[in-house]
């Protein structure tokens, strides 16, 4: 039916698009973990990492690799001041109440990207990452392999920071264990704003990489908000490893489902795949609940 | 004992107000705003069954919204069935659906069910953008029929849509006031108080459950099978968004779940600001209205947690205090 080539070709831009996923999904899942919130304003943060790397070409000539620092710094602050003015507010409120604060920001966001920088698809002219890679009739684009080195080395940091420094551990103990935490005298209103900087610099370093090779517009962050849900359900909210695999997961199932069954539905399959793992395993792959 | 009384005169001077309101008015805008406040309220009062009393928060009625829309008018546009008919269809239907969603979905808890929704109603969104008999990515346009009673088409007044988006509205309002005062509604509170206290006074859980969303599935079909009436086309876009679950959750917590008169209060809110906002800025494709919006529903989240009944609460109490 189909040759090896084009199926291995598949699986090979399931697993670039997955890593993609995986990163966006993996400041969803910290923030889950470290304080039982979802951020429904996720994808309209990561639209504003893409914007950031957009505006520094675009005005100072600064490509996407040499501005994704920047772009982190920028998401973290954003994280931090979403922490200050909007979720510190809604920490003891009802869950109803802070799904709706945070959509309420997501849509705020959007639609003020779109009033200042209008509707329009905007791409980054000849970064400085361009070009494929031909390995006997398979092509990998330079721009995605990049983007998953940085996504995987990206984890590998984030694993190291958690588990292995001092204030990783004592975000871990604040997630495990809010009040007991507290008492151990580590200040939890610094810990939730460091950890809704991290989820957002996340976004910040996973927007610079996907404006190589994506469109970018105001309303381009809300399919990935919607996978990377599906991703940190997957995998199990507040587990790191769950979410790579789950990202991974669903890249996979996307571009396999596209090819083998039907293009339109490649979605639907992603959905269908979560609600089967959901009605099994409760938690999720690797979830602590 | 005198302070129910005044209750019912309450009702029934508002019952006689918005009775006579479109003979007064004749104006076109103010009775659509009226008619948009009536059907976004009877959603709110409908998501209020299973969101509000029973505490399971789903982010995806649109799904039974749209059921109610496209069984109506696929029955019309192919079978020539009337609308009333096609109403009745989707609200069952939609119970149809409830079930097939509710029975695994109950399962899961929190933002495991909401999230679960979420996805559902995107399904059905992808699925529906795909399906060339249902008219697809197009959508569907409602054939122009004479005026009449039994078509539900009224093109030169919108006065009938009125009183029929008001009997909608008052059965649901009856329902939910039922509930309220019933066995049910005891059942649905033990079930978002405490499971596992529900469960150990020998509750079906699920079952009650599945009651609360197929009741809150009907009458949410219903505004659905309404809506396509009224505005004579319907799309994917228009009456499966995400966008409409959300709106329909936020009527029900501006106002206060779990309450009768909650959703109606958020509805008298949230619809005019939406609507004013809507024309003085939305023009121009900037979506101004939409940032004021969005504003909006972060700020009410964030100060007014338990709704605009929680506030009238708190005042009783320091009064009485």
């Amino acid at each position: 039916m189909y040759s090896s080539e084009i199926i291995l070709q598949t699986i090979i831009s399931g697993l670039l698009m997955g890593c993609i996923y995986a990163l966006v999904a993996v400041g969803l899942c910290l923030i889950w973990g470290l304080m039982e919130i979802v951020n429904f304003a996720h994808g309209e943060m990561l639209m504003l990492g893409m914007f950031t790397s957009f505006w520094m070409f675009t005005l100072y000539h600064i490509d996407p690799m040499l501005s994704l620092p920047l772009c982190l710094v920028v998401l973290f602050l954003i994280g931090v001041a979403t922490y200050f003015i909007v979720i510190k507010k809604i920490l003891k409120a009802p869950f109803l109440a802070q799904i709706l604060a945070t959509f309420g920001l997501g849509i705020f966001l959007r639609y003020l990207a779109q009033f200042m920088w209008t509707p329009d698809y905007r791409m980054i002219k000849n970064p400085a990452l361009a070009g494929r890679i031909d390995l006997g009739g398979i092509f990998i684009g330079i721009p995605e392999l990049t983007a998953s080195v940085i996504t995987v080395l990206s984890f590998i940091l984030l694993y190291w920071f958690i588990n292995k420094t001092e204030i990783g551990t004592a975000l871990l103990a604040t997630s495990e264990d809010r009040e007991g935490a507290s008492l151990m005298g580590i200040n939890t209103d610094k810990m939730f704003a460091l950890g809704w900087g991290i989820g957002a610099a996340c976004l910040g370093v996973a927007g610079a990489l996907m404006s190589n090779f994506y469109y970018i517009f105001p309303e381009v962050g809300f399919p990935f908000a919607l996978i990377a849900y599906v991703a940190v359900a997957l995998g199990g909210f507040g587990s790191i490893p769950g979410s790579f695999v789950a990202g991974i997961i669903i890249g996979l199932v996307e571009f396999l489902g596209g090819l083998l069954i039907a293009p339109a539905f490649k979605y639907t399959f992603v959905f269908i795949i979560y609600l089967l793992v959901v009605f099994i395993r409760p938690q999720g792959l690797w979830g602590r609940y | 004992m005198g302070g129910n009384k005044n209750k019912w005169i309450w009702l029934a001077i508002g019952a006689i107000l918005l009775l006579i309101y479109p003979l007064v008015i004749t104006l076109p805008f103010p009775r659509h705003l009226m008619i948009m406040i009536f059907l976004y309220a009877t959603l709110g009062l409908a998501w209020n069954m299973i969101g509000g009393y029973a505490g399971q928060i789903s982010l995806g009625h649109a799904v039974y919204f749209g059921a109610g829309a496209y069984t109506s008018t696929l029955l019309l546009m192919k079978l020539g069935v009337t609308p009333w008919l096609g109403m009745l269809a989707g609200g069952l239907i939609s119970i149809g659906l409830a079930f097939v969603i509710g029975y695994p979905c109950f399962k899961l808890a929190g933002h495991y069910f909401a999230i679960a929704t979420i996805a559902i109603g995107e399904i059905a969104q992808h699925w529906m953008l795909n399906w060339d008999w249902a008219g697809a990515a197009v959508g569907l346009t409602l054939p122009i029929l004479p005026e009449s009673f039994l078509n539900l088409e009224f093109h030169t007044s919108k006065m009938p849509y009125y009183y029929i988006a008001f009997g909608i509205f008052a059965l649901t309002i009856y329902v939910t006031y039922r509930i309220d005062r019933s066995k049910l509604g005891y059942y649905f509170k033990a079930i978002k108080g405490d499971l596992e206290a529900a469960r150990s006074l020998g509750i079906n859980v699920p079952r009650y459950k599945f009651y609360a969303l197929a009741l809150s599935a009907f009458f949410t079909s219903l505004c659905g099978s309404f809506y396509a009436q009224y505005i004579l086309f319907i799309d994917p876009d228009s009456v499966f968004p995400l966008m409409l679950s959300i709106v329909v959750c936020l009527i029900a917590t501006l106002g206060g779940v779990g309450t009768v008169w909650g959703p109606v209060i958020g509805a008298y809110i949230l619809i005019p600001i939406s609507e004013f906002t809507r024309i003085q800025f939305g023009g121009g494709g900037k979506g101004t209205d939409l940032i004021i919006y969005g504003f909006l529903i972060m700020v009410i989240s964030i100060y007014q947690p338990f709704g605009v009944i929680g506030i009238a609460k708190r005042f009783k109490k320091k009064e009485s205090e």
